[in-house]
């Protein structure tokens, strides 16, 4: 006996691109003249792999390829990879939607999938007439649903509209809806797909505890599909990482966000304002090592140099605040510095350099980004640039046994004998 | 009430609740699973009703208006101005209890024959046994038919105070029977039709027309005598051998009593029926598979 779930062995999908017309016929017709004599699929050698981007040499393209993992009860498991990486097409199969072309999964339990939640909604019908609609499509009986209709209603917060057609809802509210109906369902393994891009705060902190309680209190298993990064930390344990179709990596789910994000981040060490307008703002940020060279690669013990060049036009007032943040991979914000903690000078008509260092023996390993605050306090003007720098620190320097910490900051601070 | 979990302890190493794969079996049913469903072919059903006449003022009404006005129409030019005769029974409630068994059928079979490319979207997010939704459409015209019956005995009793001589006869115990031929017949030919119309669209453009040409080859607005009589001995044969045309005689035979019962005529429309509902179960069951990749 094992704890095994869920095992998926050599998945793969071929799909067609381009439309269907006559020129499917004819392939259509080949394809059953080859099955006719016994011959394997002749289109089943030439498909592509996929990629996005690049221009298709064959008409066919192989969505997922030669996937295979395994999924232990109670574990949640995520699934992360760009647009098209073939994630949706393997949460398909594994939902039942559409089968694949090769390969196996088996299963030794119900799966049951929230692919875009609402999807089995009638407009006419009212809140909780499609409690019971959309239940009983994602394959609940009539009696489960009875006995949770209440905790449901409650839980979607849309007790008021219950008795109004879902027609008249508004888009936050028909997925709060159809969420709260998918999480009470009781699969044995369920499968999301993004459904918590939609709903306010507040829901989505909501449904993410949700989420979690299933896992770990119920012990059932979740396939977790999203672009948060933030949530995906939260509630999976490990993680497999999908690239063109194929599993580029697995293994915990902090390593395979670390391997995801460094692998999609150009690291960029100049940052230049094209078009300043009449205002005064930041022209230029540059980051440097001690030696005063440009770069984006710095090591643990490094000091990190941000030169910043700030034009000021004529007659502005002195009014300005310039900060910047580091922010990590996990979009938590590390550090802020602001030009105004320290008021040790002004600035001057014309262009303005200086520069702020960041110590070495301070931030851990990592990826990081750095957002620039400009604000005008006599216009009330802000600019914000998000991302508009990005830094690795590497761990060349780093203290002994530094490798296992944690924490997001590891400042050498003096360890003092009394 | 918590459900209890599945207990991976009661499963053994190789042993799995199911598998997904490309493989097919010719004949791959799980009968279980669509009798878990069975609530969900119930609400659909409960659905089809509720949401139909939604937003219009006559709501059901419209039920009664199509078969009583095709009927009106049916016996002016059939029976006034074609002279067609219909024994002993007013031309009227003829035509009536052809057009309202005709419509039955009719409507399982264009209703169901669109399943796969009008339910794309929930076909393309969320598992359950495809052919719930067939079913459930064929179910919920029940209604349908039932308040046609209705308007047909309305009429029958009309009718008969009014002195004229016809009947119901011993054969009514068959009812039962012929309401399920007709839903296998039209849910079957249904299946067949949505199935193919997945991947090339041709068979819907032929439908609409083809279905309104078979009800003239369904003896619906002239018996079997007649047809016999006076239409080209290969035509009366096709018009025969037509299993609607079987039901839609059966129906008026044991309704009105005319017409006679041929037990294997009967026997053969039965046999056909369940053949093409399996054809058209297993069609079915071939295309739901991955027919979201190519609909």
């Amino acid at each position: 006996m094992s704890d095994i779930i869920l095992k998926v062995e050599n998945i793969s999908k071929l799909y067609r691109l381009g439309i269907v017309g006559t020129g499917t016929l004819s392939h259509d017709l080949k394809r059953w003249f080859y099955k006719l004599r016994g011959k394997e699929d002749p289109y089943l050698k030439i498909g592509d792999t996929n990629n996005r981007a690049e221009a298709a040499e064959s008409a066919y393209v192989w969505a997922i390829k030669d996937i295979s993992f395994e999924v232990k009860q109670g574990e949640v498991l995520g699934i992360i990879g760009k647009n098209g990486a073939g994630k949706s097409t393997l949460l398909k199969i594994l939902s039942r939607v559409t089968s694949p072309t090769t390969g196996e999964i088996k299963t030794r339990g119900r799966i049951a999938s929230l692919l875009e939640v609402g999807t089995g909604f009638h407009p006419e019908l009212t809140g909780k007439e499609n409690i019971y609609l959309n239940g009983a499509i994602l394959g609940m009986t009539k009696a489960e649903i009875k006995a949770k209709e209440q905790e449901i209603i409650e839980f979607s917060g849309c007790e008021r509209y219950i008795d109004t057609p879902v027609k008249r809802y508004s888009s936050g509210m028909r997925v709060r809806l159809a969420f709260a109906v998918a999480a009470f369902l009781e699969p044995d393994i369920l499968v999301v797909d993004e459904v918590l891009a939609v709903g306010d705060a507040e829901f989505q902190k909501k449904a993410i505890g949700k989420m979690q309680d299933i896992s770990s209190s119920d012990g059932r298993t979740v396939l977790f599909v999203s672009h948060n990064m933030e949530s995906m930390a939260r509630l999976c344990e490990r993680g497999i990482l999908l690239n063109n179709g194929e599993i580029e990596y697995r293994g915990k789910i902090n390593d395979v966000i670390d391997y995801y994000l460094s692998n999609n981040l150009e690291f960029k060490s100049t940052f230049t304002e094209d078009d300043l307008g009449e205002n005064s703002y930041v022209k230029q940020v540059v980051l440097s090592n001690k030696d005063g060279e440009s770069t984006s690669n710095f090591k643990f013990n490094e000091t990190i140099t941000l030169s910043f060049e700030v034009l000021k036009q004529e007659g502005e007032t002195d009014d300005f605040d310039l900060s910047f943040a580091i922010v990590n991979s996990h979009n938590v914000v590390i550090l802020s510095s602001s030009f105004a903690d320290t008021n040790n000078f002004d600035l001057e008509e014309g262009h303005n350099r200086f520069r702020v260092n960041i110590n070495g023996n301070f931030l851990n390993k990592g990826d990081y980004r750095v957002r620039l605050f400009f604000y005008n306090k006599t216009k009330h003007q802000g600019v914000q640039r998000v991302d508009c720098l990005n830094f690795k620190v590497n761990e060349i320097g780093f203290y002994k046994n530094a490798q296992i910490r944690r924490a997001l900051i590891i400042p050498k601070l003096d360890w003092v004998k009394e | 009430m918590t459900k209890k979990h599945v207990k991976l302890s009661n499963y053994k190493e190789d042993e799995w609740l199911y598998t997904i794969s490309a493989k097919r079996k010719f004949i791959d049913f799980n009968f279980k699973e669509i009798w878990r469903y069975r609530d969900l072919l119930l609400l659909f059903v409960k659905r089809d009703i509720v949401t139909l006449y939604k937003q219009t003022i006559l709501g059901p009404i419209w039920y009664l208006i199509q078969p009583l006005f095709t009927s009106v129409i049916f016996t002016l030019v059939f029976n006034n101005l074609g002279d067609i005769k219909t024994g002993g029974v007013p031309p009227f409630l003829f035509n009536l209890a052809g057009i309202t068994a005709w419509n039955y059928f009719k409507d399982c079979l264009t209703n169901t024959s669109n399943t796969f490319t009008k339910n794309q979207s929930i076909f393309g997010k969320v598992y359950f046994p495809r052919v719930i939704l067939p079913m459930s459409i064929t179910v919920s015209n029940l209604l349908k038919f039932g308040i046609q019956l209705l308007i047909f005995f309305a009429f029958f009793i009309y009718y008969k105070l009014s002195g004229f001589d016809f009947g119901i006869n011993t054969y009514l115990a068959l009812f039962p029977v012929y309401v399920i031929i007709m839903g296998m017949l039209g849910l079957g030919l249904g299946m067949i039709f949505s199935s193919l119309t997945t991947k090339y669209r041709d068979l819907t453009v032929l439908l609409s027309f083809a279905i309104q040409l078979l009800m003239y080859l369904s003896a619906v607005p002239y018996p079997m005598s007649e047809a016999r009589v006076k239409f080209p001995s290969l035509v009366a044969k096709i018009v025969e051998y037509n299993p609607v045309t079987q039901i839609v005689e059966g129906f008026r035979h044991m309704l009105l009593d005319i017409g006679n019962f041929n037990l294997n005529l009967f026997l053969y429309t039965l046999f056909i029926s369940i053949l093409i509902f399996m054809v058209g179960l297993v069609i079915f069951n071939r295309t739901e598979k991955s027919f979201i990749d190519t609909v």
